[in-house]
């Protein structure tokens, strides 16, 4: 009857929280505000226009800072919900494999993301009717962008099993995403360089994000940033399922 | 064995919730929890359905442990959790066919459990009607489809009648008779009546412990009636 039960069940949780996402208004909600924030930020902001390039590096210089605020607004209900609704109870005695559980739901919020990355299409439409921009280029930009929109929601699920409350699930991965960000700011190294040296600050900013995201920007995918996308999301991700078997605890 | 149950404990934080609970449980047996509030009937119920894990002792469905082979053992539990929570936004039909696929069932082996155990919980026309719109008789129904799902020997229930209207207690205490002629029952109830009706054993809980584990027959011998049986063994009348 079953050969790969953990897929099997990733697989149904999964798609319940898709059905979740598009039967109930939130993930609609979310996204639009995305697009309005994103929109807003490259054409106000970022001067999309004013730049006379055509490129996109107004619009992807924004997305770490409008992830971090919109991304846990999707994860943070991921597990806080059950915890508090009791349905994880119900979760919980079906012999599914906690890491089912955990993967399942992430990879819901995370099709959120890319289908609001997704949606984001006519901006890239709009460079290459008014020029010539490097597609290669482009690609690159949003595959790195969404993998870093993928740490942002593992930080937010790791956040979301941690509390019964979206609203503290929310305010922590904000405030996580925001310092694991900012490390690096040109600021934020300059006050390290100054209280620590040189060497330690250019440690401390390869522990950002932010610093890896500018690296694939520049159209190079390092596989440096790779690892550390990668491993921010199985970090958080083991994270969670610990925090989740630790229910069981009492 | 059905069920062995040897020497449960759990606390939690200073507060002994369990403390020592030990019994067992053949096919054909229906068997109420009793005890006060915060007696430790919940906690016991969940160790034995793997949400909880025990501090100490043990709880084995056919020989299997349920702390040490968690899954193994819980594809064999069917377990309504007290209140059945469920997800609102969701019909009957597309819950029941998530807990079906999440228990590792295949589309189609999932289509036939659901339409079998909806039948059986009598779900009726409700079965595409968002969860949140029916009544609490339904919703526990719903509860209950799910813990029928994948056929399972065991079935725990915790207050499985809680908030019904007489009509629907008398329907689901239909079921649970039917059900129990073939498989394991614990119920966790607060009506003595319920017990009555459909119990074959009674195991009064206090404090984390049994304090008697006798037919409801041989409860209401010894003590007169079965409401006596409960305040004298839970130290009801001297706080009273």
């Amino acid at each position: 009857m079953k050969k790969r039960p953990g897929l099997a069940s990733m697989a149904a949780i999964y798609r319940r929280e898709m059905l979740s996402y598009v039967t109930t208004p939130t993930a609609y909600v979310f996204v639009a505000v995305f697009l309005f924030a994103i929109g807003l930020f490259t054409f106000q902001v970022g001067g999309f226009f004013e730049t006379r390039r055509a490129d996109l590096t107004a619009f992807f210089a924004f997305h770490p800072w409008i992830f971090m605020v919109f991304l846990p607004a999707v994860s943070m209900r991921l597990w806080a919900e059950e915890s508090r609704s009791g349905a994880i109870e119900l979760l919980l005695t079906l012999p599914a494999p906690t890491w089912s559980l955990v993967l399942g739901k992430y990879l819901a919020a995370w099709t959120v993301a890319a289908v609001a990355l997704f949606l984001t299409f006519p901006l890239w439409i709009t460079v290459n009717v008014l020029g010539d921009p490097d597609n290669a280029a482009i690609f690159t930009a949003y595959l790195s962008s969404l993998l870093m929109a993928g740490a942002y929601l593992a930080i937010g699920t790791v956040m979301s099993a941690l509390t019964p409350a979206q609203v503290i699930a929310f305010v922590l991965s904000v405030l996580i995403s925001f310092l694991l960000t900012s490390l690096g700011l040109p600021m934020v190294q300059d006050a390290f360089r100054d209280v620590t040296g040189g060497p330690f600050a250019e440690a401390v900013s390869r522990f950002s994000i932010l610093h890896h995201f500018d690296a694939a920007q520049r159209g190079v995918v390092e596989f440096r940033s790779l690892f550390y996308f990668g491993s921010l999301i199985a970090l958080c991700l083991g994270f969670t399922a610990l925090a989740v078997d630790a229910r069981r605890g009492g | 064995m059905l069920l062995q149950v040897d020497g449960l404990r759990k606390s939690f934080g200073r507060r002994q919730a369990v403390d020592g609970i030990g019994f067992s449980l053949d096919v054909g047996e229906i068997v109420g929890f009793l005890g006060p509030n915060g007696a430790g009937k919940t906690t016991t119920m969940r160790m034995i359905a793997g949400y909880l894990e025990p501090d100490e002792g043990s709880a084995k469905i056919f020989n299997i442990d349920v702390a040490q082979e968690r899954r193994r053992a819980q594809e064999r539990v069917g377990y309504l959790p007290e209140g059945a929570p469920l997800y609102g936004e969701m019909t009957p039909w597309t819950f029941l066919r998530f807990v079906a696929e999440t228990r590792g069932m295949s589309r189609e082996a999932a289509r036939h459990a659901v339409r079998r155990s909806a039948q059986d919980a009598r779900l009726g026309e409700t079965i595409d009607q968002p969860i949140d719109t029916l009544s609490k008789g339904y919703r526990r129904r719903v509860g209950l489809a799910a813990a029928l799902l994948h056929d399972p020997m065991l079935l725990i229930l915790d207050e499985p009648t809680d908030g019904l209207d007489p009509n629907q207690r008398h329907a689901v205490r239909d079921l649970i008779r039917k059900l129990g002629e073939e498989r394991g029952l614990i119920i966790s109830t607060h009506s003595l009546e319920e017990v009555d009706a459909v119990c074959t054993r009674a195991i009064v809980i206090d404090k984390g412990r049994i304090v008697a584990d006798k037919t409801p027959a041989e409860l209401r011998d010894e003590h007169g009636s079965l409401e006596r049986a409960f305040t004298t063994l839970t130290g009801g009348e001297e706080r009273v």
